[in-house]
């Protein structure tokens, strides 16, 4: 024991890692597994490397470098596995739009595809250098809706194309607005829910052992679940709006913890969905093409796209005919966009698939992480809310193209042929960013905000 | 809040379970029954993608493969689709394949495991070798022969070696052409309809799948069993047969169609194909005997594969005397191919000794590397060499001064004999005319060559005319010419 002891040296300043190293070198490798699936693609159809095989590496690389830049400089504490798997995605969906279009030469999509995601890339760095803290969007949550809503009625004014009215063309493009109102309405979702969910809570009637809300906070689910209806009926597309009732009832489950709410929901979704799956041909049709992919052959008028689809899948089988060796084509119409996902599952086998798969998963993970570390009920709903977009869609679009559900037409997030679909998917990425560059930050701002839009003082 | 994220989460946890499960279920559990479903193009895509192998004869491919463009990549061709139809069959992708495009099918697609380089190698590579050739035992000379002999004729021509059992000559006529049938669309199911309902049935195969009465060829056999069971031991001596010769239990007179054949010894009786005699000692050998020498010939053998399969020639196991005695001269149920009649004269020219014929020689991979060789192989004896060198010697006598001398080959050796078969009801259609022969060049060891011809209803003739030494014995004639000429 001594009796004069030195004063306690202060403790280290703490210091959170920031990870940026991991996410670039992880970057590499997505950029390197892309360049190196397109010279397979070369190499297994005309026996020679793609000329523009580094052109499109160099391009990748550039974009991929750039998003890293824009992530390091203004969210360097942003989770590092979010912008590799966005971008390998993105990579492989181009591979496998170039290996496709091989087989239509008079129908490129892979150019186009390549300039979206350009675009997708530039927004994805719009977003992160420009939306320095998520919660400036809880002050535009009305804004939202209103903007949601009209950009989901708007193509019902345009033609239906393939007989679903979710398209609106203008000069050359065309998009698909609804990808766009995913956004919006998840951000008004939780704006709403972050403002109101003691209300939802623990206001109302209970009967027997359900916590029924009351009238008055009633109104918005019901208005979603027929803004829900009116889209499937109107455009013909039942998996956007699954994916909004899913989203709503997700979202409206982790702010009230009341599974009351999510058995009304069910219920008015199940009920929505029966009277639609039987009452309109289009989505009628879809549902007796997956209670049995095989009638069509059955009635000698040869394979459907479903069974087609299928038999593409178990040409796979455990490790794939390897890429560029597969014959998805044979799906015929909408192989490069809803049916990407066959093409991987027969050149990439069930391992390549279930890689794929996993990659959703882990990206849905990191989102769902991000909102457990938040602490402000805004940014916690956000994050919840666009991972169970990606969980969602991954959901109906994989389990419908191979016989799991019924098949609505929707894009593989980031694989899939689709300008608009892309770029929402970027935008996505750019807010998870976000996000979780505010949940690991080392100085979390630590207040809650419990009204919608508050009047702020301004924080710059 | 935080539970219900975790529950949120495990939520999305099992939708992704739920995805992975049906992903093994489609792609492992299911893929076998989802990869054979006749819907799928998939196999006939990957059959098609690769040239198909090419069917030998002389060395020479007479078959091709040509890049169509389409969706099924490579079309089969053929050189001389119609002289070689009977050998090669056709390969379509609309409707299948025949004969050696049948049962060599996997040789010339290149799946067959012989043509890996290593065991079990197409498996573990999943890659297909290139499609492997098959070298048949045809001499295209002997085709040609045959075929221009028979002239579009109704008919068919069989020869052998009968040494060794290599199918040298099998002709079918009229013939078609198989590279019509190869493709897919329109053209080909009009051109299969064509053939399917054409009155000559271009698409049969007489020369093994078409079983004729054979008539007095049959004698030949009739006459093995006479000198094998003991019944006639000397060929030169009066054989007892009377003239006509009553069938026995009944009163139909049996007639001959020349003089002379009252009590006329074996060897007359071949020369001049007398049916008294053959009748009667056929009676005399009995029905077991019969069955058993014409089951040596091949006779009653439902296995019988060159590889593709032949179809059975008949001698019934069950019948009454006069049955057999018209039985013994090639009528009443008895029916051979053109194939079974070529392998009785060869067994005669062979001393007995009755080799299994053969159609392909060997099987080699796509850059000539043989993998498999048929050797010849013993069939059966049919006979006693003694007994053959006897019905040797009565062949010739047949050439030389009897029924058959529109065969003959100077400075050769040839054997044999003629038919006439009545067919049809109360023997009312054109008869059939055969004509069975072997020859030996002046100075070879051994017969080079056994010869069956068959012509079904010579329109050409009248009904009087038509006899095997009359049409048939001629297109015999240009086909051994053929084959003694190198």
């Amino acid at each position: 024991m001594t009796a004069t002891s030195a004063p306690d040296a202060p403790p280290p300043e703490l210091r959170l890692p920031k990870r940026r190293g991991v996410e670039l070198s992880l970057l590499v490798c997505a950029v390197l597994l892309c360049v190196y699936g397109y010279i397979d693609v070369g190499l297994s159809r005309n026996s020679a490397v793609p000329p523009d095989a580094l052109r499109y590496g160099a391009g990748l690389g550039v974009l991929a470098l750039l998003a890293h830049l824009a992530v390091r400089f203004r969210a360097p504490y942003a989770d590092p596995l979010l912008l590799p798997i966005a971008v390998l995605l993105n990579g492989l969906g181009l591979v496998l739009i170039y290996r496709l279009d091989l087989e239509t030469p008079h129908d490129e999509a892979a150019p186009a595809q390549l300039i979206w995601s350009t675009l997708g890339v530039a927004l994805f760095i719009v977003v992160v250098v420009f939306l320095r803290d998520h919660r400036v969007l809880q002050r535009y949550a009305y804004l939202s809706v209103v903007a949601a809503l009209v950009l989901m009625i708007v193509p019902i004014l345009y033609p239906a194309v393939n007989g679903a009215k979710i398209w609106i063309r203008i000069g050359g493009l065309s998009f698909q607005p609804g990808e766009f109102a995913k956004i919006l309405l998840a951000i008004f979702f939780a704006a709403y829910l972050a403002a109101n969910r003691n209300a939802l809570a623990y206001t109302g009637r209970r009967i027997w052992r359900l916590q029924l809300p009351t009238g008055r906070v009633l109104g918005p689910i019901v208005a979603i679940w027929l803004l829900s209806v009116v889209v499937l009926v109107l455009e013909r597309d039942l998996g956007t709006s699954l994916l909004f009732f899913g989203l709503f009832v997700i979202m409206l489950y982790v702010a009230t913890g009341r599974t009351g709410w999510i058995a009304v929901g069910l219920l008015l979704a199940a009920a929505g969905a029966f009277a639609v799956g039987t009452l309109e041909p289009h989505v009628h049709s879809r549902v007796e093409d997956w209670l049995d992919p095989f009638a069509t052959i059955r009635a000698g008028q040869g394979p459907g796209q479903l069974a087609q689809s299928l038999f593409a899948f178990a040409a796979g089988g455990m490790l794939g005919a390897g890429l560029g060796l597969g014959h998805s084509i044979l799906i015929g119409f909408a192989a490069k966009s809803d049916f990407i996902l066959a093409t991987a599952g027969e050149e990439l086998g069930l391992v390549g698939l279930t890689a794929i798969f996993m990659l959703y998963a882990l990206l849905v993970a990191r989102g769902y992480r991000a909102g457990l570390a938040l602490r402000d009920p805004f940014g916690r709903l956000l994050a919840i809310g666009f991972a169970s977009i990606i969980a969602l869609q991954v959901f109906v679009i994989a389990g419908g193209v191979m016989g799991l559900i019924p098949l609505t037409g929707m894009a593989m997030p980031f694989l899939a042929q689709g300008g608009s679909s892309v770029v929402t998917n970027w935008i996505i990425v750019a807010l998870l960013i976000r996000v979780s560059d505010s949940a690991r930050a080392p100085h979390p701002d630590t207040f809650d905000t419990g009204v919608i839009a508050p009047v702020f003082e301004d924080e710059r | 809040m935080i539970r219900y994220i975790r529950r949120a989460a495990a939520l999305c946890l099992l939708l992704l379970a739920a995805l992975l499960v049906n992903a093994a279920r489609v792609q492992i559990i299911e893929s076998t029954s989802l990869d054979k479903n006749p819907a799928n193009r998939r196999p006939a895509i990957a059959r098609y993608d690769e040239p198909r192998g090419d069917i030998l004869v002389a060395g020479k491919p007479v078959t091709g493969s040509k890049d169509s463009g389409q969706q099924l990549r490579y079309e089969r061709t053929y050189t001389q689709g119609p002289l070689y139809a009977p050998v090669t069959g056709y390969a379509s992708q609309t409707y299948g394949t025949s004969l050696i495009e049948n049962t060599e099918d996997g040789v010339l697609t290149g799946t067959d495991p012989m043509l890996a380089p290593l065991p079990f190698w197409n498996d573990i590579s999943r890659l297909q070798q290139p499609g492997g050739d098959v070298v048949t035992t045809i001499k295209p000379s002997m085709q040609r022969a045959a075929f221009d002999g028979l002239g579009g004729k109704r008919g068919a021509v069989a020869a052998l070696e009968p040494s060794t059992g290599k199918i040298l000559a099998l002709v079918s006529s009229p013939s078609y052409d198989p590279g019509l049938l190869s493709g897919t669309g329109p053209p080909v199911k009009t051109e299969w309809a064509r053939l399917n309902t054409s009155g000559g049935r271009p698409m049969l195969n007489r020369a093994i799948r078409q079983t004729y009465p054979p008539g007095s060829a049959f004698k030949i056999v009739t006459a093995a069993a006479a000198l094998e069971s003991g019944v006639v031991t000397d060929v030169d001596a009066p054989s007892g047969a009377p003239d006509p010769y009553v069938l026995p239990g009944t009163r139909t007179r049996l007639p001959n169609a020349t003089d002379g054949c009252g009590n006329a010894s074996l060897a007359y009786a071949i020369q001049w194909s007398c049916n008294t005699v053959m009748a009667y000692l056929g009676v005399k050998v009995g029905l077991p005997g019969m069955l058993d020498t014409a089951g040596r010939f091949g006779f009653n053998d439902r296995g019988l594969r060159i590889p593709s399969a032949v179809a059975t020639s008949n001698f019934d196991r069950r019948m009454t005397v006069d049955q057999l005695a018209l039985s013994s001269i090639g009528q009443f149920d008895t029916a051979a191919t053109p194939l079974q009649m070529a392998m009785v004269s060869a067994a005669v020219a062979n001393g007995g000794d009755l080799k299994r014929p053969y159609l392909v020689n060997r099987v080699t991979r796509s850059d000539g590397d043989t993998v498999a060789r048929n050797y010849p192989q013993s069939y059966q004896q049919a006979m006693n060499p003694a007994t053959a060198q006897q019905l040797q010697r009565m062949m010739v006598k047949a050439v030389e001064e009897g029924t058959g001398a529109n065969a003959a080959i100077e400075g050769a050796t040839v054997g044999g004999k003629t038919g006439t078969a009545q067919h049809g009801p109360g023997n009312s259609g054109r008869p059939y005319a055969w004509f069975i022969s072997w020859a030996q060049a002046a100075d070879a060891p051994q017969p080079a060559v056994a010869v069956a011809v068959v012509i079904e209803e010579d329109v050409s003739a009248d009904r009087g005319e038509i006899t095997g030494g009359g049409s048939a014995a001629p297109i015999a004639r240009a086909v051994m010419e053929a084959a003694l000429r190198d």
